[in-house]
């Protein structure tokens, strides 16, 4: 599915670019002064992190943005906060500049005395960006909704589920069911709490980039790869340091291998122990970021053909594509889950 | 190419800090003030539905073995009831039965007596009717021939023989 998505992604990019081209030269022909609209720069603007959150430009071509904190440590000045607002249209501060070109568009990098960007010592960017503002507006939600649930378990006790309850019961109830308990046997309980956690929190955050407006709603936060990644080294660390010794004799004295494979089998052990969550970390961040994409392309064709005649195709195309990523963000956060409970349960099982 | 180029396939330092320290204490709160009670409510539930319908079943099962001991009772005690009327019913045709059978006895014995009685009593007027007669002819006589006819040895043979011959069974 991931494949096919990314397949058909790239296909209409191409068919769109060739399309934008003809049009845009067009648009040179006649000698009309229009700026152009490129459809790549637009799409990596929006599902690429950036310092601000952008709303939206005036026709005279001010941004309208909210400028989030820059938090930027370099060795000579030290730890600087401020607002990105501080560094729009290509300002300095404080010797700090935002990149607008080339190969660190939208980093910021250090400016010497000389007024020449540093490009080979980045100072550490621990800035709150758009994608950690998202993630943060998530994990509140979270914590809002699962406190507020786990308090009202404390006031029903053991009666039927009540209120709030009833949406979310049912879905626990499915990870401990249908995932937990499945895969991974008797010993569920001990993972439960990171299974419900990493569920719940990929799917606040798919749901969350869905919506489009306002911030701090559509954020591209399971579409970056920093993110997947935290997520599949927790499945990775938690499944390595509940590994039984069956499950070390597997990676390190395969039982049924001839012992003189062994020097071949064991790196390929070892590659597989990193590649099951490799492969949860591209799987989610590939899914996300391509439903973002084809949403955006879908809604650029109209500016690509600027017609609003296209507007109702378009639009028809994205509803559907939404619907599509609701699944999707469900089956996402599903998917990450249900392989985190497969690969626990693999270092977890008993010899078999 | 535009993915490959683009800082997306690159994670970002701070992105990477801050969804770790956001994603981890996002998951200690949780874990601690909403997991463990949900989990365990939950687990609780599930554990006296359990309880209740483990006991209702036994109940049921109780409740089963009680009728059936009932049914059991019921059909001795039904049985008794057949025996002991059976029995009342043999005793008391037996009564019965010895009852008529004294009772015809004693009937037949009566009769026997009161036939005997009956007999005697006839043989008895009989030969009082035989006397009777005897005399009553005698006198029936010598009132016809007068005194002339005095009660003799021979009339009162005569007499006698005649009378002989008069079957009263006829009559």
């Amino acid at each position: 599915m991931k494949t096919k998505k990314l397949f058909g992604f790239f296909l209409f990019l191409l068919l769109a670019g060739s399309y934008f081209t003809a049009y845009s030269q067009e648009v040179e022909e006649k000698g009309v002064v229009k700026e152009k609209f490129k459809a790549s720069t637009y799409i990596l603007e929006h599902i690429a992190d950036s310092h601000e959150w952008h709303i939206f430009t005036r026709k005279n071509g001010d941004i309208v943005a909210i400028y989030l904190p820059v938090i930027v440590y370099s060795k000579e000045k030290g730890l600087k906060i401020f607002s990105s607002g501080r560094l729009a249209h290509g300002q300095q501060y404080k010797g700090f500049k935002l990149e607008e070109e080339g190969n660190l568009k939208g980093k910021i990098v250090v400016v010497n005395e000389a007024g020449l960007a540093d490009e080979v010592n980045l100072p550490l960017d621990l800035s709150l960006t758009k994608t950690i503002i998202g993630l943060l507006s998530a994990a509140i939600i979270g914590l809002i909704l699962f406190l507020s649930l786990a308090r009202s378990y404390k006031k029903t006790g053991i009666s039927h589920p009540k209120g709030i309850q009833r949406f979310l019961e049912p879905v626990i109830l499915f990870i401990r069911d249908d995932i937990a308990i499945p895969n991974i046997g008797h010993k569920y309980e001990k993972y439960m709490p990171y299974l419900l956690t990493a569920f719940f929190f990929i799917l606040i955050n798919n749901l969350m980039g869905l919506i489009p407006f306002p911030p701090p709603f559509g954020a591209n936060v399971t579409g970056n790869i920093a993110i997947t990644f935290i997520l599949a080294c927790c499945t990775f660390l938690i499944t390595q340091f509940s590994g039984n010794k069956s499950y070390w004799r597997h990676v390190f004295a395969t039982p049924g291998v001839p012992f003189w494979l062994l020097p071949i089998m064991i790196p390929v052990e070892i590659i597989g122990l990193f590649s099951k969550p490799f492969a949860l970390m591209i799987r989610l961040f590939a899914n996300m970021l391509a439903g973002h994409i084809v949403i955006l392309s879908l809604i650029c064709l109209i500016f690509i053909f600027d017609t609003l005649a296209l507007a109702p195709v378009s639009i028809f195309f994205v509803i559907f594509m939404d619907f599509m990523e609701l699944l999707v963000a469900f089956l996402q956060a599903y998917i990450f889950t249900l392989l985190s409970a497969l690969f626990i349960s693999l270092a977890v099982q008993e010899q078999h | 190419m535009i993915l490959l180029s683009s800082s997306l396939t690159t994670p970002a330092v701070g992105t990477l800090f801050w969804s770790a320290l956001i994603f981890g204490l996002f998951f200690l709160i949780l874990t601690k003030f909403a997991w463990k009670p949900i989990l365990s409510a939950v687990k609780a539930r599930d554990e006296m539905i359990k309880g209740s319908l483990e006991s209702a079943a036994k109940a049921r099962e109780e409740m089963l073995k009680l009728k059936s001991d009932n049914e059991i009772i019921l059909r001795k005690a039904r049985e008794e009831r057949e025996n002991i009327l059976k029995e009342a019913r043999e005793v008391r045709d037996k009564l019965i039965s010895e009852a008529k059978g004294k009772a015809t006895e004693e009937a037949e014995k009566l009769i026997e007596k009161a036939r005997i009685g009956i007999e005697n009593e006839k043989l008895k007027a009989l030969s009082e009717i035989h006397e009777q007669v005897a005399t009553l002819s005698v006198d029936i006589a010598s009132k016809l021939l007068g005194e002339k006819l005095k009660p003799s040895g021979e009339q009162s043979k005569l007499i006698d023989n005649y009378l002989k011959e008069i079957d009263f069974k006829k009559n």
